[in-house]
């Protein structure tokens, strides 16, 4: 019962750092090697508005969503729009922004202290059995809400379809006057403030440390792999595949042996079926 | 300037680059020369760097610049002459450094055999590694590659294998440091001008196809993995060649050799001396290692530094040193009306 409760858990936490990745790469086919930094940069500045500015809890996370938005959306505008297709410049200059934050921050912010953020609401209650506390049903509950809203978003509004629209193709998209550069800033402001959620949903649980930076940014590309480059729902699959996977293995194999799941499903899933369990392109899965 | 939108700047080869061309180069003096000189100045130049700095302590970068710069020609490789861009080039010289410790420790192997032992065997066991993202397109190279240092060295960790956090102690070191200092130059000029001839040989030209157009490739009967492994594995062997240096320069091999410098330090002095040129990586160690040598106190601070002058000078200056420099060299500019 607790692989049940716990794989759910770990599943939901991978979809929150996937789903963002994914959505940048699917929409402008931008491997964004700065995610896990803007993770790690969204549970910053809520701990500093929060502490250091001593605002109210949810206002202070409303504002690191925002502002971690901005910043993502900054990134590309500035930096990435002007190696846009050029696969080894976006590359390596998102790459070397997510590290150039990640050690800035070793760096600079964090010496000494550890850095937490409080839970929603503490305690705990008992499901079956065995004990879970409210913050991490609050993780479930708000990520199956984004992965839902995120569907109705991509659905029925107008940005959301052109999105999508610039996702399946980006010259028929710009036929239909579907502003390219914007909508790529749209969805890399989307992507980061899902980074960002994640963060302010996942750090009460344990404390903001540089390198779950790289970690949730190797997650998250090996869900996004596994569930196929570009399709979200495809992420959402494949992050319960290896969620549950991971807690199997931490229970039947001890915990050292969490990471290598991830490394072993991409291995596997690039020998196998390249695509992914769900990607829809072609274009990666034919092998040359 | 209003003028400018009247006129433009056009670039014509110099005469003497023209007729270095050719055979005719052995005609003149001055066209011998003009071929010669650069590579003179190179060669000549690293081979005295050792006996114009002063000290151990800066010998000893030296000997470090030419082990990034190892990296950095490998990274150029493979990015500009295969198209697969590697982020991991601490993987190869923690494969290599760990590959050149344990023959040494455990089998006892002097210096001078583990070095291309594990160089050779390290390739194999990273061009292995690699092997299932090779036959696809795309970002999955630079994803895996990435993925491999931190996990080898989380690994690590986690199992406290290989030593665990502490590494492995009780490596020889090189007989004396002159020996040390011109082994690793003898190798990096060796390789700088051997990969030189091999991106223009018949393979090389395979492997400009795999980038530039793989259905080519494939459509002439050419397996386009096969090419792709050769190129990765000649990487690859060269990073560990690296990685084994400095095992043995340091007497000691550890986790750190999968650190963050490894990766990120080639691709640096890759974009700054000029991709695609295989000096230019060269040069852009020469120039970051040292600087970087100078911010030590900084600690990741350095990090922060080549990754901010990385996007700069991928965005405003995507050229790179030699490729300008090049420019200059061989070609004259002037305003014409247009």
């Amino acid at each position: 019962m607790d692989i049940l409760i716990y794989g759910t858990i770990n599943s939901v936490t991978l979809a929150l750092y996937a789903i963002g990745f994914a959505m940048v790469y699917g929409v402008s086919r931008l491997p964004n090697f700065a995610h896990g930094a803007l993770y790690v940069v969204s549970g910053f500045i809520t701990w500093s508005f929060l502490n250091s500015l001593g605002l109210n809890y949810l206002l202070s996370i409303i504002l690191a969503l925002i502002a971690t938005a901005i910043i993502g959306a900054l990134i590309y505008q500035f930096v990435l729009i002007r190696v846009r297709g050029m696969e080894i410049s976006e590359i390596i200059a998102s790459y070397a922004i997510g590290l150039a934050i990640l050690e800035g921050f070793r760096w600079g912010g964090f010496k000494g202290l550890t850095y937490t953020l409080p839970a929603f609401i503490e305690g705990s209650v008992e499901i079956a059995g065995v004990s879970v506390d409210y913050q991490r049903l609050l993780v479930v509950g708000i990520g199956a809400a984004v992965v839902g809203l995120l569907w109705l978003f991509t659905r029925y509004t107008r940005i959301g379809l052109a999105m999508r629209g610039m996702a399946q193709d980006e010259r028929a998209a710009l036929m239909l006057g579907i502003d390219s550069d914007l909508i790529a800033v749209v969805a890399m402001g989307f992507g980061s403030m899902l980074a960002g959620l994640a963060a302010v949903l996942l750090l009460p649980l344990g404390n903001i440390v540089v390198e779950a930076g790289y970690n949730i940014l190797i997650l998250a590309i090996a869900v996004c792999i596994v569930g196929g480059l570009g399709s979200w729902m495809g992420a959402v699959l494949a992050a319960f595949l290896i969620g549950f996977a991971q807690i199997l293995t931490v229970v039947y194999l001890g915990a050292h042996y969490q990471m290598v799941v991830a490394l072993l499903a991409i291995i596997l899933t690039l020998i196998l079926r390249p695509s992914g369990l769900f990607g829809q392109q072609k274009e990666l899965e034919e092998r040359v | 300037m209003e003028n400018n939108t009247q006129r433009r700047k056009e670039r014509i080869d110099r005469g003497i680059k023209v007729r270095t061309d050719g055979i005719y180069a052995l005609m003149s003096i001055r066209e011998l020369s003009y071929l010669l000189l650069p590579r003179l100045v190179l060669i000549l130049g690293m081979l005295a760097l050792p006996l114009l700095v002063p000290g151990m302590y800066w010998q000893r970068v030296i000997t470090i610049t030419c082990i990034y710069a190892l990296l950095a020609l490998s990274f150029d490789f493979l990015a500009h002459y295969v198209g697969l861009v590697s982020l991991g080039g601490a993987f190869f010289v923690g494969v290599g450094g760990y590959m050149a410790a344990i023959m040494n420790t455990t089998f006892g192997l002097p210096p001078w055999l583990t070095v291309p032992l594990a160089a050779l065997a390290g390739g194999g066991i990273c061009t292995l590694l690699l092997l299932p993202c090779l036959p696809l397109r795309g970002v999955y190279f630079a994803i895996v590659s990435l993925m491999y240092p931190l996990f080898v060295a989380r690994l690590i960790e986690a199992l406290n294998i290989l030593g665990g956090t502490d590494g492995i102690t009780g490596i020889d070191g090189f007989s004396n440091r002159w020996a040390e200092q011109y082994f690793i130059i003898g190798i990096l000029l060796l390789l700088l001008f051997g990969v030189r001839r091999l991106v223009n040989t018949d393979i090389g030209l395979v492997l400009r196809g795999v980038k530039d157009n793989d259905q080519a490739i494939r459509a002439s009967g050419m397996n386009v993995t096969l090419y792709k492994a050769m190129a990765v594995y000649i990487a690859s062997v060269m990073g560990c060649l690296g990685g084994a240096c400095l095992a043995h320069i340091y007497m000691w091999s550890g986790i750190s050799q999968f650190a963050l410098d490894f990766s990120i330090l080639p691709i640096a002095a890759t974009v700054i001396g000029g991709g695609g040129t295989l000096i230019g990586p060269v040069l852009g160690c020469l120039i970051l290692v040292p600087i970087s040598e100078l911010l030590r106190e900084f600690g990741t601070l350095r990090i922060v530094f080549y990754a901010l002058i990385l996007v700069a000078f991928i965005i405003f200056r995507s050229e790179g040193i030699m490729v300008y420099g090049q420019r200059k060299y061989q070609q004259f500019e002037r305003w014409t009306r247009i």
